[in-house]
């Protein structure tokens, strides 16, 4: 592993990493001077850092030929590269939406966490060692672990973050016994090192399917996928509703950056296994995500399930196992995490000015402001899968993906099952166009840096839905550095 | 011969029609009298083509041709020969003298007048259509004028008349239809003249049956088509309900023209399309046209409804025309046929002449007492003796008096089927003696017998208008009654062109 | 390089509803006009596309290609043939004819007019798609305007029910004919979504039997194939009458066009194996669809089943697969196109002013809207396959097509013509003429407006034109169906 030595210009490689370490210091110092008064400044601070690094990273930290760096440690290939700007964007917008909210914005930790969860995301996509991967993802987990219960005074959100927390820990602990399993038997923690002596065959046939088992309750955990999902509506509903976004989109699209990667790196070998693996995880997320989604009163829970079988229509792609199918999981995930932030962004919204996330908070919502109305129109088309928005491209792409590996099965089922999915979809709506407005409703409250947050979504939204060439050109580049 | 004289006639009642539609629906007055004035046209020009029409040249004159529809090589095809000349000049004659009949409908007058110069156009497209798609077109098109005519300007029951007779009229067009597309399929044209010359040697087998089944089948769709608008006994029902129920005008043209439109039917495409089934199935129709006669009389004669004892006679005599038709089937080419479809082609003519007058004056009548049953009149000749006279006149005509147009028909018709179907034109005859026992008790319940008292200072005589109407249908009674060559020679011609070939 | 008619024609809608959406909700006069001045003009460029197909080359023409995501061969790709461009032209004409009903709407009009472009874009996007995913992408395009039309300016009592049941109906169908076209843009081995290309394509015979129904009938839905067609009386139903008229006028066809264009035409073989389903199915849309219509008693039901009934009749002409049913299913669609506008625009004027669709409520409402009762007769003349008028040169071909293909369908599907006449006939007489029922107040019963007017006329002399001159049209479906049958290889 020479070519994973250290050298200088590795540092370039990682300054976005480098970057929001000092970001998080910077609004924790700044937190202190401008406790209380101008808490505001602090929000600003985090989105435009974010963007900074954004810059950065597009300008210095571009995937190089060499991408095995810091002794294997790390690979910054297109597919950490492509996963690391969709975390810096989806933690700007995330702070977008929360900066007018009393509750956060008034101490600088909240920012900070934020932005230590997205430091981990950032290196659980580009980890190419089982340590630096347990690291990033607890890197990850404990600060999210922490948002979610971060209204202290709300019992539901206390409720959420235990939750979550135990959840977390709980399928954590299997996910290291299943990593310990592969370092044992393989002797070293770098992953292609380990894929390699699976391809010699030098370990026991059972054993990567056994470690694979074990690691997947951590990934599916993340992702939210079923069987793992039993955290996620709790905790959907219960955390303040940016983290929610958050949690749904950029955490989710951390968890696959890593299932890709480890599985397609591991495990080439026992493809046909973990296909039909992941097949009926796919599956089962599509048919309860969306079957339980259509009795749901509460946004937050119904985007909670949404979100669910959102996840088994990403798992299609992975499924496919080709570079279209992981092209298109990548793609769903970008266009995800524009489209649930929007959804989230308005749910923020509605939620801060009416104080109710029940679905009876939207009665009339287009006769209080057609323009939220149209953007969350947009965001749940996304969702359901109707063009011109970004949701179309992402499902034709990975229905493709299905059919053409002969998955054909899978492409039903998902096919059928988005039309559960735009069935409450096109519920929410009718409550938003069609039921009178109630007589006492609270007027709404825009604020700056919200509408700057779902302009930016709606626009990608779009873009994502019309103009996809680039888009999947990139996505397209990122999954072929993943064979 | 190129001009466009038949298209003239054919769409000037439609111009005339959209013409009235922007007339102000106030003034009544100018309505009718431009409707008047506007069918008058067609009756003029086809005098002219009349004059103009050489009965001693074979084949189809005035014939004018342009692609229609040609994905399906259909064409706007249209000429006249003898047959069809005299039903042109039939329907270009009653029209006008409807129009002038229906001066009293005072309700939507626009409409109705529109209506009726459409249906004019209707009535003309079937007799000059020598296309067998132009030919469906022109005889559906008709229905929706007399539809609408029945069901808005209709009796009493009037609804219930107008939708049975459409709906029986379009259902027994089904048939043909259906026949006609699978001529065109399996020939490529619609055009008559080629299909009389290919569709009869034509094999053709669909659902395993053979030729001679699909033909037969195929001949009895067209038959029952034109067998409901003749009527033939037993598809007669909707007559009596529609003639009852329409507006005088709407009977006129009703019995006068539609029906003819049937006979026609058998005339144009049955017999030369279907020469072979004709001769094997023409016993059968002669003896429904025999029991069309038998029973259309007696029902006649048990109708205490005025209107409804007319509109029975048509059965009966509408009857000759098939029998006429029968005969010249079973023996096509025969000196005897051509007799016998010369008395059907002027019986046609002359019911035409005669129902109409009789249902006019039954119309007239109905106007000034509000009622149609026989016991409600009574004695009304000494009230209104230049009305009764003209009734009696125009009824004898219908009996078949000798001297008058319907005795000639009807001799030339058992003239030319007594040696053919002896039994059945024996039994016809004895039908025409009921024909005149009904048509006499009709006569003898309204105009003689005690004056009935209530009819009493409200009967006004027959008035000039009327008698306008009902004038030149007289004036052609008596004159083919007394010297009937002039049309009979045009007839006779076309008979043997058409048919001697057979 | 050429004018980009089509595009133009295809995104003006669109471009009116952004418009319309940018203006202040207070102007509810800039909504309708400027809706109704982009689709007069809309109209007209269709009308100068429809006089500029050249028949004489057939073929696609007003070609534009501009790549849209090379990687895996989808282009923005318009073209149109002979069975488009009729449809173009009804799909401008119906939009139109829309806006003007649509006049009165004083519940949020910028969002209805608004969506009703969109709406018109969605469905002249199908007609000139001539790349499968771009055809795909238009065809869902008409979700979001369908549902949210139907739910929020729908009759009150079942538009939630009627909305959603449409909505999810047409999904369904489109998403197991989109599977079934990713099937066939893989098994093509060509990487791409061109049609042109596809129809190359030779796909073996087994393939195109296995996907020819999954394709064929997921489109087929949306055009009201039995046993999937009880959206459309639901839905034709619940909807306002501007939806109405582009749901059975217009979206039905594309649903049509989409299964012949996709289905048939990729698929020639398969459409071979499975033409007896097709017509066995069609053929109870015409009959059951008569009679089921018959029996209703509201006034708009029966206009929606009558739908059902009549493109059984356009299925029927692809299931033959011969020249005379290629060409009438394709007078069929524009002219069913046409007559239903006319109807569901009538049905709208009566209920707008009485109230109630109740037929044995309604009657002699000839005395007020002389001119609707008219436009109303002349769809039920086109409805009952009278001659003269547009309906009988389109079902003529039809049942010629199906003597050659199956004389059993045309004998059966005939009877739906005389039902037809029966449930027409009754209910213009029921609820044009005779007394007015007592609950229905005919002194305050107001006439039409102008723009209803105009509606009436123009849709009602077009299928008179057309009745009377078919040959207006039947030259560039005429190329349409050549191409086709050149594909399928029949006569």
């Amino acid at each position: 592993m020479n070519a994973g030595m250290f050298q200088p210009w590795m540092i370039l490689a990682i300054l976005p990493e480098i970057g929001l370490v000092l970001l998080a210091a910077l609004v924790l110092a700044f937190d202190l001077r401008w406790h209380g008064k101008k808490a505001h400044r602090l929000g600003w601070l985090t989105a435009g850092g974010l963007l900074v690094l954004m810059a950065l990273s597009l300008i210095f930290a571009r995937p190089s030929s060499q991408p095995l760096i810091f002794g294997g440690m790390l690979r910054m290939d297109s597919s950490a590269f492509i996963f690391r700007m969709v975390f810096l964007m989806g933690a700007a917008l995330t702070t977008l939406f929360t900066m007018d909210r009393k509750s956060a914005n008034t101490r600088g930790e909240f920012f900070g966490l934020l932005i230590t969860a997205t430091l981990g995301m950032c290196l659980m996509a580009a980890s190419a060692d089982l340590v630096m991967l347990y690291l990033a993802i607890e890197t990850t987990s404990i600060p999210l672990y922490i948002l979610a219960g971060y209204l202290i005074r709300d019992q539901k959100s206390t409720e959420s973050g235990l939750k979550y927390f135990l959840y977390g820990a709980v399928t954590s602990t299997v996910m290291l016994y299943g990593f310990s399993l592969l370092f044992g038997f393989a002797g070293t923690t770098q992953i292609y090192a380990i894929a390699n002596q699976i391809k010699s065959g030098s370990l026991p046939v059972y054993l990567p399917i056994m470690a694979a088992l074990l690691i997947v309750v951590g990934f599916g955990f993340k992702v939210s996928a079923v069987p793992f999902h039993f955290w996620a509506p709790d905790v959907y509903e219960g955390a303040p509703t940016p983290v929610t976004g958050f949690l749904s989109t950029a955490s989710k699209a951390a968890g696959f950056s890593v299932l890709i990667r480890f599985f397609l790196a591991v495990f080439p070998e026992y493809a046909p296994t973990w296909i039909v693996m992941v097949s009926g995880f796919s599956a089962a997320s599509m048919i309860l995500g969306n079957v339980v989604a259509i009795t749901q009163k509460n946004i937050k829970r119904l985007l909670a399930y949404s979100s669910i079988a959102q996840a088994g229509y990403i798992l299609i792609g992975v499924a496919a196992g080709s570079t279209l199918g992981i092209a298109g999981s990548i793609f769903y995930l970008v266009s995800y995490l524009v489209t649930n932030l929007a959804a989230f962004g308005i749910v923020e919204l509605v939620g801060r000015s009416v104080g109710s996330d029940s679905l009876d908070a939207y009665n009339g919502l287009s006769r209080r402001s057609p323009a939220l109305a149209l953007a969350l129109l947009i965001a749940l088309l996304s969702l359901g899968g109707i063009p011109p928005f970004g949701g179309f491209i992402a499902k034709l792409l990975v229905f493709a993906a299905a059919v053409k590996a002969g998955l054909v099965w899978l492409a039903f089922v998902g096919a059928l099952t988005s039309i559960a999915g735009l069935y409450y979809y096109l519920n929410v709506l009718k409550i938003v166009y069609l039921y009178p407005t109630p007589k006492d409703s609270k007027p709404l409250v825009f604020t700056t840096p919200w509408r700057i947050g779902l302009a930016i979504c709606i626009v990608g939204i779009i873009l994502l839905g019309t103009v996809f060439g680039p888009w999947y050109s990139w996505t397209s580049i990122a999954s072929t550095s993943l064979f | 011969m190129t001009n466009h004289l038949l298209s003239v006639i054919l769409f000037f009642p439609v111009v005339a029609a959209l013409a009235i539609l922007v007339i102000p629906a106030s003034r009544v007055k100018a309505i009718r009298w431009v409707s008047f004035v506007a069918s008058l046209v067609p009756f003029l020009i086809s005098l002219l083509v009349w004059l103009q029409f050489n009965p001693y040249q074979e084949g189809y004159q005035f014939e004018e041709q342009f692609i229609w529809y040609s994905a399906i090589s259909s064409s706007y095809h249209i000429g006249i020969d003898g047959i069809s000349l005299t039903m042109m000049l039939l329907t270009t004659l009653l029209t006008p003298l409807a129009i002038l009949a229906s001066f009293t409908i005072s309700e939507r007058v626009k409409a109705y007048m529109a209506l009726f110069l459409m249906l004019e156009t209707g009535m003309l497209g079937v007799f000059f259509a020598l296309d067998l798609l132009l030919f469906f077109v022109f005889w559906e098109i008709g229905l929706v004028p007399m539809y609408f005519l029945i069901a808005q300007w209709g009796g009493e029951k009037r609804n219930y008349a107008s939708i049975k007779f459409i709906l029986y009229t379009m259902a027994g067009s089904l048939g043909l239809l259906l026949a006609i597309q699978l001529i065109g399929v399996t020939t490529g044209t619609f055009d008559l003249p080629k299909l009389m010359e290919i569709w009869k040697d034509k094999q053709l087998s669909i659902f395993g049956l053979s030729t001679s089944a699909v033909k037969a089948i195929a001949f009895w769709a067209f038959v029952v088509a034109f067998a409901i608008k003749v009527p033939v006994w037993p598809f007669h029902t909707w007559l009596p309900d529609a003639h009852t129920e329409a507006p005088t005008a709407g009977s006129m043209i009703l019995a006068g023209v539609l029906l003819k439109l049937g006979a026609y039917g058998f005339l144009r495409l049955v017999l030369p399309l279907y020469p072979m089934e004709s001769r094997q199935f023409g016993g059968a129709l002669a003896i429904l046209a025999t029991l069309a006669i038998i029973f259309g009389a007696l029902s006649a004669f048990s109708q205490n409804d005025f209107k409804r004892l007319v509109a029975y006679s048509s059965i009966n005599h509408m009857g000759f025309v098939i029998l006429g038709i029968a005969a010249a089937a079973w023996q096509a080419g025969s000196v005897n046929a051509n007799l016998a479809l010369n008395g059907a082609v002027l019986q046609m003519f002359n019911h035409g002449l005669s129902s109409a007058g009789m249902f006019f004056l039954v119309g007239v009548i109905y106007e000034r007492t509000h009622t149609r049953k026989l016991e409600d009149y009574g004695g009304i000749y000494a009230l209104v003796p230049v009305y009764g006279s003209i009734l009696i006149f125009t009824a004898m005509s219908s009996l078949g008096l000798p001297g008058l147009n319907g005795f000639v028909s009807e001799f030339l018709v058992v003239r030319g089927a007594l040696p053919v179907f002896v039994l059945p034109t024996a039994l016809s005859m004895i039908g025409l003696f009921f024909t005149g026992a009904y048509i006499l008790k009709a006569l003898r319940s309204v105009l003689h017998g005690p004056v009935n008292e209530h009819l009493h200072g409200h009967l006004s005589e027959i008035n000039l208008r009327e008698i306008l109407v009902i004038a030149p249908l007289m004036v052609l009674m008596l004159w083919i009654g007394l010297a009937p060559a002039w049309i009979v020679e045009v007839i006779n011609r076309a008979v043997m062109f058409a048919f001697s070939a057979l | 390089m050429q004018f980009p008619l089509l595009s133009v024609i295809i995104f003006l809608p669109a471009l009116a509803g952004l418009l319309i959406l940018a203006f202040p909700e207070s102007r509810k006069n800039w909504a309708r006009w400027t809706a109704l001045g982009f689709s007069v003009v809309d109209l007209i460029l269709a009308v100068v596309l429809y006089l500029l197909y050249n028949t004489a080359t057939g073929n696609y023409q007003f070609i534009e290609r501009v790549n849209w995501l090379p990687a895996l061969g989808i282009s923005y790709y318009v073209g149109v043939d002979g069975i488009g461009v009729p449809l173009v032209l009804l799909g401008a004409l119906v939009v139109m004819c829309g806006t003007l009903v649509s006049w009165r709407i004083e519940e949020r009009p910028r969002e209805f007019f608004s969506f009703l472009m969109f709406l018109g874009t969605s469905v002249l996007g199908v007609f000139c798609s001539l790349d499968l995913f771009m055809l795909f992408f238009f065809f869902e395009l008409a979700v979001f305007p369908k549902y949210l039309m139907i739910a929020i300016w729908g009759s009150p009592k079942t538009r939630e029910y009627g909305a959603m049941k449409l909505t999810l109906y047409l999904f369904i169908g489109s998403m197991v004919a989109l599977v079934g076209a990713l099937a066939m843009y893989f098994a093509s081995g060509k990487n791409t979504f061109d049609m042109l290309e596809l129809e190359k394509a030779g796909f073996d015979t087994t393939f195109q039997r296995l996907w020819f129904p999954f394709v064929f009938f997921g489109f087929a839905v949306l055009g009201g194939i039995f046993p999937f067609h009880s959206w459309a009386p639901d839905g034709h139903v619940a909807a306002p009458t501007a939806v109405s008229m582009l749901l059975a006028g217009v979206e039905m066809k594309v649903g049509a066009f989409a299964a012949l264009r996709v289905a048939i035409m990729l698929l020639p073989d398969g459409a071979r194996a499975w033409a007896p389903l097709i017509f066995g199915l069609a053929t109870v849309n015409v009959v059951y669809g008569a009679f089921i219509a018959m029996i209703q008693t509201d006034f708009k039901y029966v206009i929606g089943f009558s739908s059902v009934s009549h493109m059984g009749l356009v299925m029927i002409g692809f299931a033959t697969l011969t020249r005379e049913g290629l060409l009438g299913a394709g007078l069929q669609m524009f002219s069913h196109g046409v007559m239903t506008a006319l109807f569901f625009s009538v049905v709208g004027m009566v209920y707008d002013r009485a109230h109630t669709r109740d037929i044995d409520k309604l009657g002699g409402l000839v005395q007020k809207l002389p001119l609707a009762t008219l436009g109303f007769i002349v769809g039920g003349l086109v409805s009952m396959g009278m001659p003269g008028f547009s309906g009988f040169i389109a079902e003529f071909p039809i049942f010629m097509g199906a003597w050659k293909a199956a004389p059993l369908v045309a004998v059966i599907a005939i009877l739906g013509v005389v039902i037809t006449a029966a449930y027409i006939l009754l209910v213009i007489r029921r609820v044009f003429f005779g007394q007015a029922s007592p609950s229905l107040d005919l002194a305050h019963i107001t006439g039409i407006s102008v723009q209803d007017k105009v509606v009436v006329v123009m849709l009602s002399l077009i299928m008179i034109a057309l009745g009377c001159f078919p040959s207006l049209m039947t030259p560039i479906l005429e190329t349409g169906v050549d191409h086709i049958l050149k594909l399928v290889g029949g006569a």
